[in-house]
């Protein structure tokens, strides 16, 4: 393989693929995306990723990095001369990063859970904890965007992909659950953002279309449980 | 002049990685040890999402969570040792294996420390497993950040000192010499580097405390 050749193993429901493909098209980086079949993994994921065993990994000539949020990164300072996707401000990539860590290790276990979860109290707590959670993403939005249409200003950055990646699987979460997770009265700034950044032409034809993943949601719920079950 | 102030624990890794950083820069700051149950006012303010240490005000602006303090405190100070690589590749290696650390790696002990019997031995196994990974990382060198002490060691102090105490409490061994000899050098040479064995808290101090946290839940 050409020593600049670069490959992402995705798959089209991922929010975190998702995140990688957004990040190479800002950049404008001419990519071949290697769709991976999940149930079962293939030996090429196995073998690029033997810690996680999870996609995204973008390779990258001989490089092979995985980890959504540590290949955004990647990208960002690889191909440095495209827009800019961190800040520029070290207090500004602080923020950026800590939000980023917020919604993966506090917010997104609490959407994730919604797929599984059967008992109605516990359903509702956690449907609790997401709007709260919005809420706050809600006031941050506030911070970062300036009056801006994004959390990185004028265009898309870091914590708009972090947070955006997740809009598909958001609204099929409410139809599933005939529940408004990110609405216009709760958060209104975050309602206008989820339209403007599922608009943006370097996130668009990327995003599952929604009656899909739907339809796709009906059998991944019960693969996830059973997933869930076993890891216990 | 610029106003570095830190809160955190004398106990606690993560407050230790981000003094560590500080004092690899040079940089002179304002130490203030926080009552964890009694938690200050300037630490919840500073950290209202979280409200847990270490946080770092610079110049009145807070940042929290360790691995991302580090990373502003590589940027912002530019003089000095680097704590991430330069290179792309070598800095999203990096930040892989630490997050591996805080995140897979943590889970899979505190699993094993929080089961018993069968379960645990399950548990213990996969630590070891992972643990294998971090052997292979180090092969050829001396630290994760190569001849010198960087972003992946310092994210190792809770690895390398703290797990060891925790696994002698609960009476667990999860590192063998044989089976996972280039963790076993590392945690040698990092234990003992001077600029690492001065920060340390005192390991009785720590056993301790623990010990009194361990018979708490039993």
């Amino acid at each position: 393989m050409a020593s600049n050749e670069v490959k992402l193993l995705s798959s089209w429901i991922s929010p975190y693929v998702l995140r990688a493909k957004i990040a190479l098209n800002i950049k404008r980086v001419e990519f071949e995306s290697i769709p991976e079949t999940l149930f079962p993994k293939s030996d090429l994921l196995l073998k690029s990723n033997p810690v996680h065993k999870k996609i995204p990994v973008l390779i990258h000539g001989d490089r092979i990095i995985c980890e959504s949020l540590v290949i955004v990164q990647y990208i960002d300072e690889v191909w440095a001369s495209g827009p800019g996707i961190l800040p520029s401000d070290p207090y500004d990539r602080a923020i950026a990063r800590f939000w980023a860590a917020y919604i993966d290790d506090k917010w997104f276990p609490n959407v994730r859970a919604l797929l599984v979860i059967e008992e109605d109290e516990a359903k509702k707590a956690t449907l609790e904890q997401i709007t709260e959670g919005l809420v706050l993403l809600e006031e941050t939005f506030t911070k970062c965007s300036k009056g801006k249409k994004f959390f990185g200003g004028d265009n898309i950055g870091y914590l708009d992909i972090a947070l955006g990646c997740f809009l598909a699987w958001l609204r099929v979460l409410e139809r599933i659950t005939d529940v408004i997770l990110l609405g216009e009265t709760k958060t209104p700034l975050l309602f206008k953002w989820a339209l403007d950044f599922s608009s943006e032409p370097v996130v668009q034809p990327d995003m599952p279309d929604i009656d899909k993943l739907h339809e796709y949601s009906k059998g991944f719920s019960q693969r996830l449980k059973a997933f869930d079950k076993k890891k216990k | 002049m610029a106003e570095v102030k830190l809160l955190g624990t004398w106990g606690s890794p993560f407050s230790l990685r981000v003094e560590m950083a500080l004092k690899l820069k040079g940089i002179e700051y304002e130490y203030v040890e926080e009552d964890l149950s009694n938690k200050s006012s300037l630490l919840l303010e500073s950290n209202p999402v979280h409200k847990k240490i270490p946080v770092l005000l610079h110049n009145g602006k807070p940042i929290a969570e360790s691995l991302v303090i580090l990373e502003y405190i590589d940027e912002t100070w530019q003089n000095g040792p680097s704590i991430l690589p330069k290179n792309p590749y070598d800095r999203a290696m990096a930040r892989f294996w630490a997050k591996f650390l805080d995140d897979t790696l943590a889970e899979a002990f505190r699993k094993t420390f929080a089961s018993a019997g069968d379960e645990q031995v399950k548990a213990k196994e996969q630590v070891q497993e992972l643990l294998k990974f971090l052997d292979n990382e180090l092969k050829g060198k001396k630290f994760f950040g190569g001849e010198s002490i960087g972003f992946v060691d310092i994210a190792g102090n809770a690895l390398a000192y703290w797990m060891e105490i925790f696994a002698e409490l609960a009476g667990i061994e999860f590192i063998a010499t044989d089976k996972l000899p280039h963790l076993c050098a590392w945690m040698e040479v990092y234990l003992n580097s001077s600029f690492v064995k001065e920060h340390l808290p005192d390991r009785e101090k720590l056993v301790d405390s623990f010990r009194a946290r361990f018979q708490k839940t039993g």
